[in-house]
């Protein structure tokens, strides 16, 4: 017995379990020794959020995958099943419905915390990295759950999400060929789908989570002051400013999780279409490759890069770069925002404002994707998107307050913004010049607000110093 | 300028700038007519009960409504022996909504779904065009849809079946409640304050008066509006149930955390 001294001070089950496995260690690591800052405030609920709805839909989805079909001729049938046979069928749909648009809402609002308090700073970029490859995994995981009810939205809109891989130049066809399994969307293209969204991605996105839990219990988190509470420890090397995740932030998180299931809920048993935005009308027939819907608009966690997609017409492979592009965006920003201070509290004026309009344009790219294309939308939609991507730049020049950096940045984006529109511009298409003309302010406006006001304001550009203890 | 007049203006600049922004574009075109409200009441089970009898005598032979099954649809609409009704009756009186036989010539069973007769061939030979499942109308089309798309027919004399029909254009089915309803002649308003606006006046009076037709429709927009989610039905109670036991929970959730909070500051 020598050999294996006691490596554990438990007794019992419990330490019979310890010391093979170091099942004490690791709750204190990540519960009850691992100090949060004690200043989170609402913004930080979310991804605890995510968590619950990632359980949800794993849980609803088993039950949901004992009677689906995933056969072209049955899985539309199967879901009625579901919804009128199956004892409490419907309201596992529902969950699982209810709770795709939910894990959008949630991570949203998570991802805009990150950026507002500045959360991929210090050290924090590969949580972030992570993150968004989990963002990723999850809208593939969303597009193939809503093809298998096998609607006419399921059908339809896969068949544009799978044509943009056809716009790839030389390898287009083939590559969407060996996606669909077949020369259009049909059965094998289903079955795959399924096989991906019942067993490969949940895997990936399970295992993401934790690395990405892992990676942020390493460096510690953030919080909407941007100080880093490991800076300051009492004698036992405890964060003066950090409190054990456990029971402070457990007992915290409840009544925010009850909240968010009272909402969740309230759809669920009230609202379950939510006006046709969870569960889109035209989804109710069944799939006909045969008749195209009038109006074909993707569910609402997608406009937004929708609306990219519609905007740039230059080609429809260029249409397919820019939309994938608004994504790879994000994945860049801790190399973009090289300001030294974390959360937007102690940050200028101007990037404040950046924050909030990036936030309103987000929110109308989203809109202009459930809508049809009118002449004055589909500008909008240009306009949109070009401040989209000015956000990038814009913060990249905002890393440093120095007013010879705006200027020369607001000269050098209204260039090109002015450039495109130069180059866009065609008198003959009068009623798409007449758009041009006017509604060139946005991106014009958006820039002059974010560069040239700390000019004329210098209190715009005023930056704060950061405490060294956080506050409230 | 203080933190917390800066947190203000972040969190109303957002709304204000998408709000604005979305103001000043003049608006998507509408298109389509105008629907009228069906008025749809689920709790009105005579209602209900009516509408089944009229899918079932007028529209049936051609629309199944292969989700649902006849002694499950009987039940929701209150053929069932809590609502003081013997076995016998409630079995009589779901037989009597049974219009399809198997094939051993015999009615199918009361668990049976409510399959149609017609065959798609048959159908596509008489009128062009597939005859559409309607258990999910009420939800892909809309209550309101239907209840304007059975009021809607007029007569063309260009169609193949000599009807059109307002909210759905060309359309490929025949005005089967025609003798109940009369036929309706299209007139196109004048121009001006209801600009091409259609306008729909009886020509040849039917069985029915205005009034009548219009209870007609109703109920059978009521009974596809329940076919469409028979969940309506006891969805909401769950969900106020669910909503107050959360309530409560809320409450001793929130104490628990203000009791372990407040020695933090």
């Amino acid at each position: 017995m020598a050999a294996y001294p006691r490596t554990t001070e438990a007794t019992g089950i419990l330490g019979w379990v310890d010391e093979r496995f170091p099942i004490i260690q690791t709750w204190k690591d990540h519960m009850s020794e691992y100090y949060a800052p004690k200043n989170f405030n609402a913004w930080y609920y979310f991804g605890v959020l995510a968590m619950l709805v990632l359980v949800i839909q794993i849980v609803s989805g088993i039950f949901l995958t004992m009677h689906y079909k995933p056969d072209a001729e049955l899985a539309f049938a199967s879901v009625e099943y579901i919804m009128r046979d199956v004892p409490g069928g419907w309201f596992i749909r529902y969950m699982h419905s209810t709770g795709a648009s939910a894990f959008f809402i949630v991570v949203y609002f998570h991802m805009f915390r990150g950026i507002m308090y500045g959360s991929y700073k210090g050290k924090r970029e590969l949580v972030w990295l992570i993150g968004m490859a989990l963002y990723l995994a999850l809208m593939a995981e969303a597009f193939m759950g809503y093809m298998l009810p096998w609607g006419q939205m399921s059908f339809w809109g896969a068949q544009v999400i799978i044509n943009l891989f056809q716009t790839i130049p030389v390898v287009g066809d083939s590559l969407s060929i060996w996606i669909r399994g077949d020369f259009v969307i049909s059965d094998p293209t289903l079955n795959r789908l399924f096989a991906f969204h019942v067993a490969a991605v949940p895997l990936i996105l399970v295992a993401l989570v934790f690395v990405h839990i892992v990676a942020l219990h390493t460096v510690g988190s953030n919080n909407p002051d941007g100080v880093e509470i490991k800076a300051l420890k009492n004698e036992k090397g405890i964060p003066l400013d950090g409190v054990p995740f456990h029971p402070y932030y457990t007992v915290h998180d409840i009544p925010a999780i009850v909240v968010f299931l009272m909402a969740f809920f309230a759809i669920i048993f009230f609202a379950p279409e939510m006006g046709g935005y969870f569960l889109e009308h035209a989804n109710f027939e069944p799939a006909n490759p045969l008749k195209t819907p009038e109006h074909i608009a993707p569910v609402w966690y997608f406009t937004p890069f929708y609306t990219v997609l519609r905007a740039v017409t230059l080609s429809p492979f260029m249409g397919t770069l820019a939309m994938f592009g608004a994504i790879i965006m994000l994945f860049l920003l801790p190399w973009l925002d090289r300001n030294p201070i974390k959360s937007w509290r102690y940050r200028n004026t101007a990037h404040m404002l950046n924050l909030a309009i990036f936030a309103a344009v987000f929110m109308i790219l989203g809109y202009l994707g459930v809508k049809a294309v009118t002449p004055e939308y589909k500008e909008l939609g240009v306009r949109m998107t070009e401040i989209y991507f000015l956000f990038f730049a814009v913060i990249l020049i905002h890393s440093k307050t120095n007013l010879s950096r705006y200027v020369i940045g607001f000269i050098v984006l209204a260039a090109v913004v002015v450039g495109i529109d130069f180059w866009r511009y065609n008198p003959d298409d009068a009623v798409s010049a007449g758009q041009i003309m006017w509604q060139w302010i946005w991106p014009i406006g958006y820039l002059a607000l974010t560069l040239l006001l700390p000019l004329m304001m210098r209190g715009c550009n005023a930056e704060q110093t950061v405490p060294e203890r956080v506050t409230s | 300028m203080s933190n917390s007049i800066r947190k203000w203006i972040f969190v109303l600049i957002v709304p204000v700038l998408v709000i604005g922004i979305l103001a000043s574009m003049g608006g998507s075109a509408g298109h389509g007519v105008a629907l009228q409200s069906a008025n749809v009441n689920l709790d009105d089970k005579p209602s209900l009960q009516r509408g089944a009898k009229y899918y079932q005598n007028y529209c049936s032979g051609c629309h199944s409504l292969k989700f649902s099954r006849f002694n499950r649809v009987a039940e929701d609409i209150g053929i069932s022996t809590e609502n003081n009704m013997s076995e016998d009756d409630v079995t009589k009186l779901t037989n009597e909504l049974i219009f399809i036989r198997g094939e051993d010539g015999k009615k199918v069973k009361v668990g049976s779904l409510m399959k149609t007769a017609y065959s798609p061939k048959a159908a596509a030979e008489a009128f062009g065009t597939s005859v559409p499942d309607l258990s999910l109308v009420g939800r892909s089309r809309g209550a309101d849809w239907i209840y304007s798309y059975l009021k809607g027919f007029y007569l063309d004399p260009s169609r193949p079946v000599g009807v059109n029909n307002t909210v759905f254009k060309d359309v490929g089915m025949p005005h089967v409640l025609g003798n109940l309803q009369g036929w309706q002649t299209l007139e196109h308003a004048e121009e001006g304050e209801h600009h091409g606006a259609p306008k729909l006046t009886i020509s040849k009076p039917g069985k029915m008066t205005g009034s009548e037709y219009d209870k007609l429709v109703h109920d059978i927009t009521n009974f596809l509006a329940y076919v469409s989610e028979p969940a309506q039905l006891s969805r909401k109670m769950y969900g106020i149930l669910t909503l107050l036991f959360l309530l409560v929970l809320f409450g001793f959730a929130y104490a628990l955390s203000k009791e372990y909070w407040k020695d933090i500051h």
